[in-house]
């Protein structure tokens, strides 16, 4: 492998690259639902406490 | 248990590369570049071998680029045609970078050298951004320029004469109206490609600037079709380092787990935060970052466990250090800018 050469067919290491895509894609999905579904309220959470503690 | 035993990685570490990850995406996601700086010189102070961190490194970054690309797709951001002429030249360039690692590492060297073009990087980057960032040019994306339409967008004149001196056929017109010979293309990926291969980094840093001022793109252009790049550069770069034994999941997995969710933070930190008055600590972070690399190498020269701990302490608290930075001014500026409204309600 020291030498330049051309990519060969290996299904292991395509899986293993799958599995990052695959990671990455279920991430993208999974975190952008969790913003929508829990953004706002930790949002207001966040910034509640110093509201009342300021009152 | 079962996550170390399927991955190979003890928790501890698992917990680490999460947290690490997390930091890593919150200045990704806030400063558009920078994500995968700081990776492969903290796995070759854990201890990996050179193939191991570069290959795990390039891994991150192509996981990291697909969740970017997969956003700047939905804005309407690729330029697929300029994306796809480039993969030749990127390929063989990563290959050329790969083939340089191996040989590098049969001989003993990688490690070595890795981590001075790290130190020249790091500190060559980092010197820019912060003279940027004291001239108030900034550093990175520019966010209001990546927000205008493409029609409002003026070629730079240095890729104006590019265009009109080298018109080798065949030539190509892109996105934006911008016409261009696919030779200086290929050029550009071939130079990007090779750092890419020979040091796991998606070379955003190089290849973003190099598309707007040598090809002519329109930054938000140049912004999205930098990251599909990445998606390529890294995945064959990956999968040829991969092939070699190179890419531990154990060091992708929680890495991109931690990421993704930081980078949704310091992306949405952009609209809250005016991005200048923090991009002096990312270019103080990079100076660090070089001179933390440059003492891990020294305690690994002089065999001294304590010296490499302390350059990995000053890579890891550098980032934390300016992504604290990042959060704080975000929670600062949303409380300051709800306290605005409340009293201007009242």
């Amino acid at each position: 492998m020291a030498g330049v050469e051309l990519p060969t067919w290996d299904p292991e290491t395509a899986l293993l690259i799958g599995t990052i895509l695959a990671e990455a894609i279920v991430l993208y999905v999974g975190y952008g639902g969790l913003e929508r579904l829990l953004g706002p309220r930790l949002i207001s959470l966040l910034l509640g406490g110093e509201d009342s503690a300021g009152q | 248990m079962l996550g170390s035993e399927l991955l190979g990685t003890s928790p501890e570490l698992i917990a680490l590369f999460v947290g690490f990850g997390l930091v890593v995406g919150v200045l990704f996601g806030f400063f558009g570049m920078g994500g995968s700086f700081l990776v492969t010189p903290a796995l070759l102070m854990l201890g990996y071998q050179p193939r191991i961190a570069v290959g795990s490194g390039m891994a991150f970054v192509f996981g990291t680029a697909v969740i970017a690309t997969l956003k700047h797709h939905d804005l309407g951001q690729v330029d697929y045609k300029l994306g796809g002429i480039m993969i030749l030249g990127t390929t063989i360039g990563i290959e050329v970078g790969r083939a340089t690692v191996f040989y590098l590492e049969s001989l003993g060297l990688a490690g070595g050298i890795i981590s001075v073009a790290y130190v020249l990087l790091l500190g060559g980057v980092g010197l820019l951004v912060t003279r940027d960032a004291l001239a108030g040019d900034g550093g990175g994306i520019d966010h209001e320029a990546a927000d205008k339409e493409l029609d409002e967008y003026q070629i730079p004149e240095i890729a104006k004469r590019i265009q009109q001196t080298v018109r080798v056929p065949p030539m190509v017109t892109l996105r934006g109206d911008v016409r261009v010979s696919v030779w200086v293309i290929t050029t550009v990926a071939f130079l990007t490609g090779l750092l890419s291969g020979f040091l796991g980094v998606g070379g955003g840093f190089i290849r973003m600037p190099a598309m707007i001022y040598a090809i002519g793109a329109p930054v938000p252009v140049a912004v999205g079709t930098d990251l599909f790049e990445i998606v390529f550069s890294g995945g064959i770069g990956s999968y040829l380092y991969g092939q070699g034994g190179g890419v531990d999941l154990g060091i992708v997995v929680p890495l991109l787990f931690g990421s993704a969710l930081g980078a949704r933070v310091g992306s949405a930190a952009t609209a809250v935060v005016d991005a200048d008055g923090i991009k002096i600590y990312f270019g103080g972070m990079l100076l660090v970052g070089a001179i933390a690399v440059g003492i891990g190498e020294i305690g690994s020269a002089l065999g001294s466990q304590l010296i490499e701990t302390v350059g990995l302490l000053l890579v890891l608290g550098a980032a934390v250090v300016v992504a604290a930075a990042i959060l704080y001014t975000t929670m600062v500026s949303l409380r300051r800018s709800r306290k605005q409204r409340s009293s201007s309600a009242n």
